[in-house]
């Protein structure tokens, strides 16, 4: 997988030279702490390219697979952009952002990938597909509750999403093992976030302990379905493709249970959900979440954007 | 108003514009460091109560931009302690690869000169010229000095 | 207490008695001699400086009017994240929103600076006590709002902004660097699109000509009243925080918008703009002032909505402020009791 090289200084203008001296010419412009780059790393953009030259094309399974694991981050996204203007504190409002933010980027890259064997693009296969054609586990359907509901989801998901993403970097497939390197380390911060929040929100006052051991309980009886083997699975991972989903839950339940001790919460001993989502049975939200998401595309098709 | 201060203390909050502050005693706290991974708790401000439970305190964010860069002031923000305050200024001051590297200081732990002082505490400088080359003029032309 | 800063408000004198009261005038007058010559000069206020009491109070007005502005501004926008067309659009409307929030927070901290808790000015605006930008009151209704938001709005704000990078109060000034740099993107994706509409279906195109005729005269009221009825520009601008003039700013923000508009393909809902030969200077229609006020005031369209979600947000908060609190203050009791033990 190749990225394009992408200049290192790329210094922002405002396009508003005329007015004044403007921001170039202002005295803390040369300070280093505001030099702006794009940076360099796999983008969407980059493998659609790779797809539509016909570079890369997945093959059938490796393409279901990463529709479950793009609609996955995709409906976590789209929960986690609602927090934006409504967190507890603005710096959170930017900090569940850049959450969000990563997600989706992830969302859009397994997308655009798995598109490449149907020829659907990431929008395509976003906004005009049915409800049952969704592959996402019930987890990321889970309502935002409060806030420490989401951090409960959060916390799960990016226990789950790091050890996942951590073997695929070595998957034969080699898009999706660009896309998981790439995933693995936004996925390490959201781990440290969540796991700061957990710990803060159980020690902090008794509302809030209350509040996080209810929101562990909402969400655990999810857990189980992420690490739920079936063929698609056993088989790409026989190929080294993929992994098994079971293989995960080891380090799942180490890592996550040594951050539940150090908040001296119990793992809820909540029954398990059957889940199904990745065979197209959803939970009551998706439909809701779809028809938000959809509206608009759905109004316009064929329309571009 | 008074515009005079001792440069060793260092500067005391206000909550209100008219109202008169009270001093903060200059804690032992460091900053705390995100390349050293060190995330130690250097609050000194949760010794300050503040007047509202859910009130954050206030920390200064520094940024190296790259390698081999001094950290800069990027800004503010406000955090309950120094590791959220880290990660915070993660998310707020490197959206755009702003930064390698990033320390945050208890704002109160800051001790300032005094802005008044600007004649003498500066004043000591000027005209010593001996102390750059520039004042040497007749070893000019004479090479590797 | 919450406003400790690094740059800080000088300290406040006991009491004065008779002697100290003179030598405090004294120290008034010396004080006023700098400011003057600081202003003279061009060169920045610093926040230990000593500063004319009202020239702080319009600052703090005027940085946490903007910082509000920024808040509440995230509003119209986040409210369409849910819905935008494509996941290209929805990442960049996330990032725009999200970067809203952060040049609030930038605001803020400069405020700070000059002696008011973020709190306290958190708690004025729930309460209705604080103004931000009149703009933010109209809804947004249609997705092609995103555009002309962007266009439109953020265009006038930032050539309301770039002048302030030069405000003679540096924290400002620094905030403002670091949010035009920021902003940059913002006018530009709002342009496109605007752009993709106006290139795409009829009932796309008809979308965003709406847009723009709804936010093109709220967006030129952004640079505030005509010259002749703005009783404190003339102050700001002697006190070098505002470096042109309302009817200035706006007449430049028209002639670019003119250019720009041909480009969409779209048309200006205002016949009588033109380019003045004499005063060299672009001319527009007349505007609704009497609107501007009512908005203002809070009787715009959707200035109670704004604050309920801005007070609501908050409030749920609170739980979560208090145990991040409670979690330091036992973290730093815990530390202290190891040091003393040790």
């Amino acid at each position: 997988m190749t990225t394009p090289e992408q200049t290192e200084h790329t210094e922002e203008t405002t396009g508003h030279g005329d007015i004044s001296v403007g921001v170039a010419g202002s005295g803390d412009s040369s300070a280093s702490a505001t030099r702006i780059t794009p940076g360099n790393a796999l983008r969407p953009e980059d493998i659609a390219l790779e797809v539509r030259t016909g570079l890369v094309k997945p093959s059938e399974d490796v393409a279901e697979y990463a529709l479950r694991l793009g609609d996955d981050a995709l409906i976590l996204a789209q929960r986690l952009g609602h927090w934006i203007s409504r967190a507890p504190e603005l710096e959170e409002d930017v900090a569940l952002g850049n959450i969000a933010l990563d997600q989706l980027g992830h969302a859009r890259s397994f997308l655009t990938y798995a598109g490449g064997a149907w020829e659907k693009s990431e929008d395509e296969l976003a906004y005009f597909r049915r409800e049952h054609e969704f592959r996402s586990a019930h987890l990321f359907e889970q309502p935002n509750g409060d806030f420490a509901v989401t951090i409960a989801r959060q916390f799960v998901v990016s226990y789950y999403q790091f050890e996942l993403y951590r073997r695929l970097t070595e998957s034969t497939d080699a898009t999706l093992a660009a896309i998981a390197a790439k995933a693995v380390k936004e996925v390490d911060y959201h781990r440290d976030h969540s796991a700061q929040w957990i710990i803060r929100l159980a020690q902090g006052t008794e509302v809030s302990r209350e509040k996080m051991i209810h929101g562990l309980k909402l969400v655990w009886p999810y857990v189980a379905e992420l690490f739920a083997d079936d063929e698609l699975t056993t088989r790409l991972a026989d190929a080294g493709a993929a992994v098994e989903p079971s293989s995960l839950k080891a380090d799942f339940d180490r890592l996550t249970g040594e951050i539940l001790a150090e908040a001296e919460l119990e793992v809820p001993e909540t029954p398990a959900a059957p889940g199904g989502g990745r065979r197209g049975k959803h939970s009551e939200h998706l439909g809701y979440i779809l028809a938000e998401m959809q509206v608009l595309a759905r109004e316009h098709p064929g329309a571009s954007w | 108003m008074s515009p005079h201060g001792n440069p060793e203390v260092p500067a005391s909050s206000a909550g209100d514009v008219e109202s008169s502050a009270a001093k903060v005693p200059a804690g032992p706290a460091g900053p705390a460091s995100a390349d050293s991974g060190s995330t130690s708790s250097v609050s000194t401000s949760s010794t300050s109560p503040t007047p509202d439970r859910s009130v954050w305190p206030l920390w200064e964010v520094f940024v190296r931009s790259s390698r081999g860069l001094s950290h800069v002031h990027a800004g503010s923000l406000h955090a309950p302690d120094a590791a959220m305050a880290l990660r915070n200024a993660r998310d707020l001051y490197t959206r755009r690869n702003e930064g390698v590297s990033i320390w945050v200081v208890p704002a109160d732990a800051i001790a300032a000169s005094d802005p008044d002082a600007k004649g003498s505490f500066f004043e000591s400088p000027q005209g010593k010229d001996y102390r750059h080359a520039t004042y040497y003029t007749k070893s000019e032309g004479v090479k590797h000095l | 207490m919450a406003a400790q800063n690094l740059q800080s408000v000088p300290d406040q004198p006991a009491v004065p008695g008779r002697d100290e009261a003179d030598e405090q005038a004294r120290l008034e007058a010396e004080g006023q001699a700098y400011f003057d010559k600081v202003m003279a000069e061009d060169s920045r206020i610093e926040p230990k400086d000593w500063m004319p009491a009202a020239y702080r109070k319009t600052l703090l007005r005027q940085i946490s009017q903007h910082a509000h502005s920024e808040i509440i501004g995230m509003q119209p926008e986040a409210n369409w994240i849910s819905r935008a067309p494509s996941l290209k659009r929805k990442a960049i409307l996330m990032a725009k929103v999200q970067d809203e929030a952060g040049h609030g927070l930038y605001l803020y901290s400069a405020a700070e600076t000059l002696g008011q808790s973020r709190d306290k000015m958190m708690d004025d605006l729930i309460a209705g006590k604080a103004r931000y930008s009149s703009i933010f009151n109209y809804p947004a209704l249609t997705w092609a709002d995103m555009g002309a938001i962007g266009w439109l709005v953020d265009g006038a704000a930032i050539c309301n902004q770039v002048p302030l990078c030069r405000a003679s109060y540096g924290p400002y000034g620094r905030a403002m660097v670091r949010i035009c740099k920021e902003e940059s993107f913002h006018q530009r994706q709002g342009f496109e699109i605007l752009l993709e509409l106006s290139n795409g279906t009829p009932a796309q195109k008809q979308m965003a000509q709406d847009a723009v005729n709804r936010w093109y005269a709220p967006a030129l009221m952004m640079f505030g009243p005509p010259d002749d009825d703005s009783p404190n520009s003339k102050q700001s601008m002697a006190w070098n925080i505002k470096r042109f003039s309302n009817d200035e700013l706006r007449s430049r923000f028209v002639g670019m918008m003119v250019e720009q508009v041909r480009v969409l393909g779209l048309t200006l809902p205002d016949s009588e703009v033109r380019f003045n030969e004499e005063t060299k200077k672009w001319e527009h229609g007349p505007l609704d002032w009497e609107e501007f006020k009512e908005v203002l005031a809070g009787r715009g369209p959707c200035n109670a909505q704004r604050l309920e979600r801005r007070r609501e947000a908050h409030d749920d908060g609170a739980w979560v402020r208090e145990a991040a609190a409670a979690y330091a203050a036992k973290q730093a009791r815990k530390h202290a009791e190891k040091e003393f033990a040790a």
